[in-house]
């Protein structure tokens, strides 16, 4: 015991350079320094160049007037002889995320179909599928949207023959227009009916669930739902006397005016955006599915059920858990590349509040920094969400 | 009594399997028609194919013009190759003077005489190869793009077209990969502040697109520095996407990081290896060789990302394309400029593409279920 004790009492204290801790320490200090060294030369130059520029720092050019038209503001009226650099602002973020949300909705219903379809038994299919995968994803994103934009946009007939569509629609270089819905009084009640249509839905739902847990018998829910989401917002309609009117574009001299226009700019940015994203998540999709081992589906088949409620019940549910991670990669990188508007003319953020209101405003930090932070927030926003989905589907281990 | 039954005293030979249920036919049958959906499906493919290969391959090949000097010598109603017959030099070179391009192609001919051979098996001396390619030639190619010691200085503001876009994606990745390692080692640190930096340098490069880092790179690094420095906008250009690169590195990296079993830190620890020595010695070799495709990917996904250079006004091969496009000579042929492009950048991102799915199949030494 008496060699125990030794080493015990006295254990060999290492030296103090070799100490993990002590040196820990140190080397942190002095990355600390180095950082809070490179920081403040940094500042103390900005501050130098911006007192030699004479311009002023602050966030004061905000409420500046801007002056500018920013050619698309679906929320918000924009009146360029009113508007200020903070409502630019504000119209560019709403754009930017009318784009992403459109973007992301239509590029992951094509990327599924083409996911689902690059594993079809057919050949001709499954080849037109990875052919059509292998083209989009290996173009730079931006030659894409150039292409829309200006060759096969750029072919559509001047304003004055634009092609007419039942006299409803109209295409022309400056766009498509449609009509326009405008509420009028009392089209809070088809609203109600949507809330109550929703309401009565999740009681079927729970009520289906519940009578085939006991009983065995399938009820058809999805049927139903649609059934209910349309007749109940129909019929409180009806009660209100169908409160909404069409607004048709109009043609005069200038070419058309009035009712819904979805911009040439608007049209090719969320084309090329949600085609590029498609065929990487048609990629996601597919290695999704092939990662559900070949059992599973021969078990499925084995307890009589049929293809399609096997690829409904048993693999897509356990695709999404491999799927879920890259597609919200795949999401954010959407919602970034949205910011390639700049290059077509596009009204989002980086194109009138980084490109337009810092060439008036010349205020390069505040605006550059205000634009990441809020791509920053989006792209923390829909981590989240998808984090919080992503443990929703995960697998519940025993 | 004649024995006229007959008794068959051999067997009959084989008969071939009807025609339906094999060769073409069989193939047919089951992979294009097997239900009325699946016919459907083929006939509506067919008939897309339809639609679209033939009127493409009239208007690219056959009814092509190949020769003129405007638009208006393209008389056949095809594509208009005139355009990049005239313009090719610039498209390859930029504004590189002429007499001078023979350096740009010695440049480059160096660069895949060299790095080919690293992405082949069994091919011997790699290690000294790869010196000299992420060590040696960066400098030898600075020379030869940029000039000095006898040869001609260029100006960057002369650089232009595919050379650029090329000198774009391999400084970026080049720089890029051991800026990658060291945040993804920093990001993995016992340290807690430095833990901290390295993830919040990653996470802020990734958060934001790359547009808003370039407008940075032109807009407010020159405001960072003492005033009165101004420096070149290539090089601007490329510090801004560097860092951008190396945080998008730094997660492939760390990913390698994690799949290396702890006992792999630990054993090396055991031996008494120091922390450097661990990572160097057995760790980076052993996670960099699975990150490998990853690599890759990250440098296609780079390689179409130089083309957003075009928004600060830098001329790479897309930007130059475009704005021979938009020449008095050339009005009209944007679609040829742009169908021409499509098909250079994706031959190099197919290729690489490929190159990545090779190196993963190889590499996947992993049980499948």
């Amino acid at each position: 015991m008496a060699l125990g004790s030794d080493t015990q009492g006295t254990a060999p204290r290492p030296s103090f350079w070799n100490d993990p801790n002590k040196r820990s320490i140190i080397y942190q200090g002095i990355v600390v320094l180095i950082f809070v060294g490179l920081a403040a030369y940094f500042v103390n130059n900005t501050a130098d160049n911006l007192e030699q520029r004479g311009i002023a720092s602050g966030l004061s050019f905000l409420s500046a007037p801007a002056g500018f038209d920013v050619g698309m503001s679906p929320f918000l009226t924009y009146d360029a002889s009113t508007a200020t650099h903070g409502t630019v602002l504000i119209v560019g973020i709403l754009n930017t995320l009318l784009v992403a949300i459109t973007g992301i909705v239509l590029a992951t219903i094509i990327g599924f179909i083409f996911g689902v379809l690059r594993l079809s038994p057919n050949w001709i299919v499954s080849k037109l599928c990875y052919w059509y995968i292998e083209i989009l994803r290996n173009i730079p994103l931006l030659l894409q949207l150039l292409f829309w934009y200006f060759a096969v946009l750029g072919t559509l007939p001047s304003k004055r023959d634009s092609i007419s569509l039942f006299d409803l629609f109209f295409l022309n270089i400056e766009g498509m227009f449609g009509p326009l819905p405008v509420p009028q009084d009392g089209f809070w009640m088809i609203g109600l009916g949507l809330i109550i249509a929703i309401a009565a839905i999740i009681v079927i739902k729970n009520w289906a669930r519940k009578r085939q847990d006991e009983t065995g018998q399938i009820f058809p829910v999805f049927w139903t739902s649609l059934a209910l989401l349309i007749i109940i917002p129909f019929i409180a309609a009806a009660i209100a006397g169908f409160p909404l009117e069409f607004e048709h574009p109009q043609k005069n001299r200038f070419g058309l005016r009035g009712g819904m226009i979805i911009l040439p700019e608007f049209a090719a940015l969320v084309l090329g955006l949600s085609l590029y994203t498609s065929a990487f998540i048609a990629e996601i999709v597919r290695s999704g599915i092939l990662a559900v081992s070949h059992g599973q589906s021969e078990a499925a088949y084995a307890l009589g059920l049929r293809p399609g409620l096997t690829m409904r019940l048993v693999v897509i549910p356990q695709a999404l858990r491999v799927i879920v991670p890259p597609l919200t990669s795949q999401y954010l990188n959407l919602t970034k590349n949205s910011s390639l508007a700049v290059a077509i003319g596009g009204a989002e953020i980086v194109a009138i509040f980084a490109g337009t209101s810092l060439n008036q405003a010349g205020q390069a930090i505040e605006i550059i920094a205000i634009t990441m932070a809020f791509y920053l927030t989006v792209s923390l926003l829909i981590s989240l969400f998808m984090n919080w989905y992503n443990n929703k589907i995960a697998l519940v281990e025993r | 009594m004649t024995d006229n039954s007959f008794v068959r005293t051999e067997s009959h030979p084989d008969l071939p399997p009807p025609v339906r249920h094999t060769g073409i036919i069989r193939w047919m049958r089951q992979n294009l028609f097997s239900s009325w959906f699946n016919t459907f499906l083929t006939i509506s493919s067919l008939y897309l194919l339809y639609r679209i290969v033939p009127p493409f391959l009239e208007w690219a090949i056959f009814s092509a013009d190949l020769s003129g000097s405007t638009y208006q010598d393209c008389t056949s109603g095809g594509a208009c190759w005139a355009m990049v017959r005239v313009r090719f030099d610039q498209f390859m070179y930029g504004f590189f003077p002429t007499t001078e391009r023979w350096r740009v192609d010695i440049g480059f001919l160096l660069l895949f005489a060299t790095a080919i051979p690293l992405m082949i098996d069994g091919i011997p001396g790699k290690k000294y190869l790869a010196i000299f390619v992420f060590a040696i030639y960066p400098f030898v190619a600075f020379l030869l793009f940029h000039g000095g010691f006898g040869l001609e200085i260029v100006d960057t503001a002369q650089w232009g077209g595919l050379m650029l876009t090329l000198v774009l994606a391999t400084v970026t990745i080049v720089v890029s990969l051991p800026l990658g390692i060291l945040f993804a080692l920093g990001r993995r640190s016992e340290m807690p502040i430095i833990r901290m930096i390295c993830i919040g340098f990653i996470e802020l490069w990734r958060g934001v697109p790359l547009i808003t880092v370039l407008f940075m790179g032109s807009v407010m690094l020159p405001l960072f520095l003492p005033p009165g420095t101004n420096f070149d906008k290539i090089l601007r250009t490329l510090i801004v996407m560097a860092l951008f690169a190396a945080a998008y590195m730094a997660e492939v990296v760390r990913g390698g990081l994690q799949a290396i079993p702890k006992g792999q830190y630990e054993a090396a620890q055991a031996m008494g290896l120091s922390y450097w020595k661990t990572m160097g010695l057995i760790i980076l070799p052993q996670a960099l060789k699975i990150v490998i495709p990853g690599i890759v990917n990250t440098f296609i996904a780079l390689f179409k990302d130089t083309t957003l250079v075009l928004v600060i006004g830098l001329l790479d091969f897309l930007s130059i394309i475009q704005s021979a496009t938009t020449h008095k000579n050339w009005l009209g042929t944007s679609t040829e400029g742009y169908v021409f492009a499509a098909a250079v950048y994706w031959i190099f991102c197919f290729s690489m593409s490929r190159y990545s799915i090779r190196l993963e199949r190889k590499l996947d030494t992993g049980h499948r279920n």
